[in-house]
């Protein structure tokens, strides 16, 4: 196995209340240094809740945000400069809103034809046998091309959002949230859809949602993120199983699952971002939280064999 | 709220200066020589010479500039030789007359247009609607004083209610039934176009407003439909309206200019274009900046206001 | 471009604007060539004629120079003028306005500073500096008119180009390969053009006015050149003794930007996108209800829906949202509604209390009985006195659905005062009280916030403590956890499952989540276009679904546990309500359905369990 992508402590931060001179007012850490090895192959899920900085985290893998420190390596090159062209035909994105990522005032061919235009220089008669083939690569007629966006439903519109991302033949792509828009019914299609394109074309996967069922479904290996940081992962069939960070166990119980009583009722809030706590930012919600927690930030450990988790007090299986 | 208003008023200096700065430049710009059309065509160069050292203006162009902000902050703004008066004491009269004015049509469109546009947009589709929407229409495509003129021809030559023009009487006059007198026509001619953009803007405001989540919300609590619209949309909508409110006041005091001079009333905008077709520079100078200053000022009270309203703004 | 004609001329009145406009630039073009007096010839034997005298139907000014003529000449200079500051000032403005928007950051900053300091001068000291410096005259005019405008122009097009490229298919262009210029060039800019062609289109009228107003003043054109507005500045001094003389010029300046102004806002509604449908209409205070005859009573229960049908007119387009739903609620029962976007299940639980927006929603049949007693088309004011205070409502995304310039506390206590003869200071105490119910720390402080500064699930509860302001029997709530993080969605469902106990409430609980329904809900419809395809108690439905379309609703939900799997996707669309197929509308999609489930209408069968099907999975 290869790596098909790895970042070192990558970390981002956002200066609120920026004045024409001398420092912000505030420093926002919306990434925590984040280091994370994706094989070739994989599909990485990456879970969380609003605020965890996971479309941040996002960004930064596909250049269109610069983080602030740290690297990020594709098929072992160092793409350190955020820069979307030079990260183009390496690796894509997929966006959660796929109405909104689409040009209202351009065609589906014209939208098709940028990447590959620009990424792959193809120009004529190639060009269109491309369009042509990621077309029916996503199942979609190819009387669509002349249309515009709006005329599509949710669904659809999400087909053409991937194959954009698809057409400079990039070898992983970061799905961020690509089925929280869409219903469920036709989430699973897109799911489905995005397993056989990866089986086919031999793709890489970082698939970022909020919903833990879908990203169980989809996913090899699972990251969690809490207020920016990655405070666990592991084998997909083992960290909600057996979770091993308490916020993750917080997370599989509070998921409503038929047939289970309410659970998960805890309170509790996240911190302040502005204002974050000294040491573990679960600490505040936490039953298990000691002395330590509250003063140390805990870092990532491997707890049982691929399974990482940073705490200080790591739960029994 | 009191750290708010006084960064706004520190925000406002650099402001001010630019203003200054302005106007002094483009000042500096007019053509001719301001010695020649104190004195006429006919002094001598020697006189003129003499009058432009006099004046400073002999000197480079930044050092005249800050001794005309020095004594600009000193309350000199200088003398008006057309007039043979210090110009602070001219634009202080005339700015007077033009407050009453401006202010008493700010006044009138701010009411009629919020009250029009709410109307409008409750009733949408309803006679009320199309009556206010089609008053709008006219409203803002009549020149203002196309409209005073008319209004003169009406209320004062035809049904003779009201004074044809001026501030008082000539005779008798000067108390405050007089000033109302003369003053009911040229505030509402000077009114008629920004309540008509007032009015339109609420009732598109309105109608935003009303579609969205937090009005089904009163709704379903039982609120009655009246407090709905008349407090819970109205003051949502406000947060669109009042800085169209600091620009319509803009556009009032420029619109007194030409219902100054249609109703001959003393206002600072037919002095100020008296004063450019008198080359009369220092005046302009003075009036321009003192007037622009009042507005900068308005614009914190709108911004004052803003902040008070929308909470959101304050994080 | 046709799509354009048939929007603009949709709107008479823009119709009406286009056509006499059309007239006026027509006869102004053609004017040179019109057989006129010449426009300067003086005649001071002739002055001051009446309109419709010999030779000048306008009659003469007060050197005797045709009026008919002048304002033939003056109406083609302030026409030309007028469109010339527009076009000059619209793109300086919007090429301004562009880049400071597109590239944001400093290069924004200095703009627009200067911009700001531009805009705090009244426009007219400037436009009278500016003709100071340049002298009178037609052009200086027009220049000043221009500058002045163009700081208007910049502003609002910085503000549409700075939101245009926070939108994600920017982002999307940026990954294909594409530099700042082709962005600009292909992505932004097609976007800005209808805005800087609204924009010019509704200030051509207000330019008229202004190069007018100079010249009115004296300062734009000089005689014997005319405008409109020197005409009407000449004529000033003969007001009273020859009106005609300002009327002429005067009507001609209304009627033209008028007629521009029409044609401007026509031009607006037909490229603003919101407004291609339409104008935004607001909601009425109730749903409109169009109902022939009631239905007859069936149950009793304290809810109880009757087939309920609601629709949404749109143009000539029905779509039938609401299709006949029948639903009981009984005291202390939570019952929900499942069902995916467009199925209906939010309509009908807004339907109950009329709070469908209308336009364009009505209520066209059944009944919603409370109590026995039927709402549909009940006078408002009895509407009103139940909503809230019997039947309240918590609705989905909390920040939108309070009002965000009220501080909660109030918010609360002008639910209870809308009810009840309470003072101020009572019902305040009372809204801290509520706060406190829902389990809001520190509930007399948060009782002075105002909505954003709580987060989204303090929001809901506040959602919920609003809902039991005056202990209604029933809360209807529609998708309230739908927007909320999993970890406060169970906090928040708890809560729900808790007080609903405690008071005894009847819930009707909309979602689109089994889980969350098989958590709180003792019975459950499930709804598809429009229609309760399966209704029984939760964990029967669940475990033993009837109808192939909960059944493979339920399976294409990936569950937490299940491990990495390849989902049961339901291939096909959900129905278009507009379009409704005869029959069963899930037919299209479903491998068992047969001839029978596309020739007409399924009745709901059963009497605990009930399916809407012809060929169910299980028998209930």
């Amino acid at each position: 196995m290869t790596l098909a992508l790895q970042t070192r402590d990558l970390a981002r931060s956002f200066d609120i209340g920026r004045r024409l001179i001398g420092p912000p007012r505030a420093r926002l850490h919306a990434v925590r240094p984040i280091s994370i090895q994706v094989q070739q192959g994989e599909t990485l899920g990456i879970v969380g809740e609003s605020g965890c900085g996971k479309s941040t985290l996002a960004r930064m893998l596909v250049g269109l945000v610069a983080p602030s420190a740290g690297s990020i390596e594709i098929e072992g090159r160092l793409l350190d400069r955020a820069d979307p062209a030079a990260f183009g035909r390496l690796i894509q994105y997929v966006f959660q809103d796929p109405v909104s990522s689409l040009n209202p005032r351009k065609t589906i061919r014209q939208i098709l034809a940028a990447p590959l235009r620009h990424l792959r220089g193809l120009r004529g008669r190639e060009l269109d046998a491309r369009i042509a083939e990621l077309f029916a690569a996503v199942s979609l007629r190819s009387d669509f091309l002349s249309r515009y966006p709006h005329e599509f439903s949710g669904g659809q519109a999400q087909r053409i959002g991937i194959a954009r991302a698809l057409a400079a033949s990039p070898r992983i792509l970061v799905l961020d949230e690509p089925v929280s828009a869409l219903d469920v019914s036709v989430q699973a299609q897109v799911l489905n859809l995005l397993a056989d394109l990866k089986a086919k074309l031999g793709l890489t996967y970082l698939f970022i949602s909020h919903d833990l069922a879908v990203v169980e479904a989809v996913s090899d290996r699972i990251a969690v993120l809490y207020f920016g940081a990655l405070v666990e992962s592991g084998p997909a069939h083992k960290v909600f199983a057996t979770p091993r960070h308490p916020y993750t166990k917080l997370l599989a119980l509070s998921a409503p699952v038929v047939g289970r009583p309410l659970g998960g009722a805890q309170s509790g809030e996240l911190p302040d971002p502005l204002n974050p706590p000294p040491g573990c930012a679960f600490a505040g919600r936490c039953p298990h939280a000691t002395e330590i927690c509250r003063r140390e930030m805990p870092a990532l450990r491997a707890i049982e064999g691929d399974q990482h988790a940073a705490c200080h007090h790591p739960l029994a299986p | 709220m009191g750290g708010y208003i006084l960064r706004r008023l520190i925000s406002a200096i650099p402001v001010l200066l630019g203003i200054t700065m302005i106007v002094f430049l483009i000042m500096a710009m007019i053509p001719g020589d301001p010695a020649t059309a104190i004195l006429g065509a006919y002094a001598t160069p020697e006189n003129v010479e003499r009058l432009n050292r006099y004046l400073g203006l002999d000197q480079p162009l930044l050092q005249q500039y800050l001794i005309w902000l020095g004594n600009l902050l000193q309350g000199d703004f200088g003398r008006s030789f057309a007039l043979n008066r210090p110009v602070l004491d001219e634009v202080l009269e005339r700015f007077s007359a033009t407050l009453i004015l401006a202010g008493t049509a700010f006044v009138l469109c701010s009411l009629l247009g919020i009250l029009a546009g709410v109307v409008s947009a409750a009733r949408q589709y309803g006679l009320a609607d199309k009556t206010i929407t089609f008053a709008v229409i006219v409203g803002i495509s009549v020149p203002s004083f196309f409209l005073g003129m008319m209004m003169i021809l009406f209320f004062a030559v035809q049904l003779r209610w009201l004074p044809v023009s001026g501030m008082y009487s000539i005779w008798g006059g000067g108390d405050l039934p007089d000033l109302i007198r003369h003053l009911t026509m040229p505030a509402l001619a000077l009114s008629v176009v920004a309540t008509g953009v007032i009015a339109r803007l609420t009732r598109g405001a309105m109608l935003e407003v009303l579609r969205q989540d937090f009005i089904r919300t009163a709704r379903a609590k039982g609120l009655h439909e009246r407090r709905v619209i008349w407090g819970h949309a109205l003051r949502a909508a406000m947060v669109s309206v009042i800085p169209v409110l600091g620009i319509q006041a803009g556009f009032v005091l420029s619109g007194a200019v030409y219902i100054e001079m249609v109703f001959q009333w003393p206002g600072i905008g037919r002095m100020l274009v008296d004063a450019i077709l008198k080359r009369d520079i220092l005046l302009v100078q003075g009036g321009v900046v003192f007037v622009a200053a009042c507005y900068v000022g308005f614009n914190i009270v709108v911004d004052v206001a803003q902040h008070l309203l929308d909470p959101r703004i304050r994080a | 471009m046709r799509l354009f004609l048939q929007l603009l001329f949709r709107n008479r009145l823009a119709g009406f604007g286009a056509v006499v406009l059309g007239v006026i630039v027509v006869l102004a073009v053609l004017t040179p060539i019109l057989p006129l007096h010449p426009p300067n010839e003086t005649n001071t034997a002739n002055r001051f004629l009446r309109p419709l005298s010999e030779g000048h139907w306008l009659g003469t000014d007060h050197l005797g120079r045709d009026l008919m003529s002048r304002l033939m000449w003056g109406t083609r200079l302030s026409l030309a003028v007028g469109f010339a500051a527009a076009l000059f000032a619209g793109l300086a403005g919007a090429a301004i306005g562009v880049l400071a928007g597109y590239f944001g950051g400093r290069i924004d900053n200095v703009t627009m500073r200067g911009i700001d300091m531009l805009m705090a001068f009244p426009y007219i000291l400037l436009a009278l500096a500016i003709v100071a410096v340049l002298g009178p005259g037609l052009m200086n005019a027009l220049i000043a008119v221009a500058v002045v405008n163009i700081p208007f122009f910049a502003r609002n097009i910085r503000g549409v180009t700075a939101g245009i490229v926070h939108r994600e298919f920017v982002d999307a262009a940026r990954l294909s390969g594409m530099g700042n210029a082709r962005i600009l060039w292909s992505e932004v800019l097609p976007n800005v053009v209808p805005v800087i062609v609204i924009a010019m289109s509704t200030t051509i009228g207000w330019m008229i006015l202004e190069t007018a107003g100079l010249s009115f003043l004296g300062l734009g054109s000089q005689p014997p050149q005319a405008d409109l507005g020197s005409m009407l500045g000449e004529a000033r001094s003969a007001l009273i003794t020859a009106p005609h003389t300002s009327i002429v010029p005067g009507a001609m300046i209304l009627l033209i930007v008028m007629s521009v102004n029409l044609l401007g806002d026509g031009v607006r509604d037909a490229l603003d996108p919101r407004l291609r449908s339409g104008a935004p209409s607001r909601p009425e205070a109730t749903t409109r209800v169009e109902r022939a005859t009631a239905p007859e009573a069936t149950e009793s229960g304290l809810l109880r829906l009757d087939r309920l049908e609601t629709q949404f007119r749109i143009g000539k387009r029905v779509y039938r949202a609401v299709n006949g739903v029948s639903l009981n609620l009984s005291p202390g029962e939570c019952v929900g509604l499942i069902g995916e976007s467009g199925s209906g299940k939010s309509v009908t639980a807004l339907s109950v209390m009329g709070l469908v927006a209308s336009p364009p929603g009505v209520i066209t049949g059944g009944a919603v009985r409370l109590d026995g007693q039927d709402l549909i088309g009940a006078p408002y004011e009895m509407l009103r006195a139940l909503r809230g205070r019997r039947v309240a409502y918590i609705f989905q995304d909390p920040l939108s659905t309070l009002h965000p310039l009220y501080r909660i506390g109030d918010q609360l206590a002008e639910a209870i005062t809308a009810h009840q003869p309470v003072g101020r200071a009572a019902a305040r105490a009372r809204a801290v009280r509520l706060l406190e119910d829902v389990r809001i720390p520190n509930p007399a402080a948060r009782a002075r916030a105002f909505p954003h500064e709580l987060s989204g699930g303090m929001r809901q509860r506040v959602g919920i403590a609003m809902a039991l302001a005056n202990d209604p029997d029933i809360i209807i709530a529609d998708e309230p956890t739908t927007a909320l993080d999993v970890t406060v969605q169970a906090q928040v469902l708890a809560l729900l499952d808790e007080l609903r106990r405690s008071r005894g409430l009847a819930i009707l609980f909309i979602t689109h989540d089994f889980g969350v329904v098989s958590q709180l809900c003792d019975r459950v419809a499930v709804m598809y276009g429009g229609r309760v395809v399966e209704e029984g108690p939760t964990t029967d439905l669940l475990a033993a679904p009837a109808h192939p379309y909960t059944r493979r609703l339920i399976a294409c939900v990936p569950e937490l546990g299940g491990g990495r799997r390849r989902l049961a996707a339901i291939p096909g669309l959900p129905p278009a309500v507009d379009d409704l197929p005869p029959g069963c509308a899930f037919a299209p999609r479903c491998e068992r359905a047969q001839d029978a489930c596309r020739a007409g209408e399924i009745a709901l069968a059963g009497k605990v369990r009930k399916v809407r099907c012809l060929f169910p999975e299980t028998t209930p």
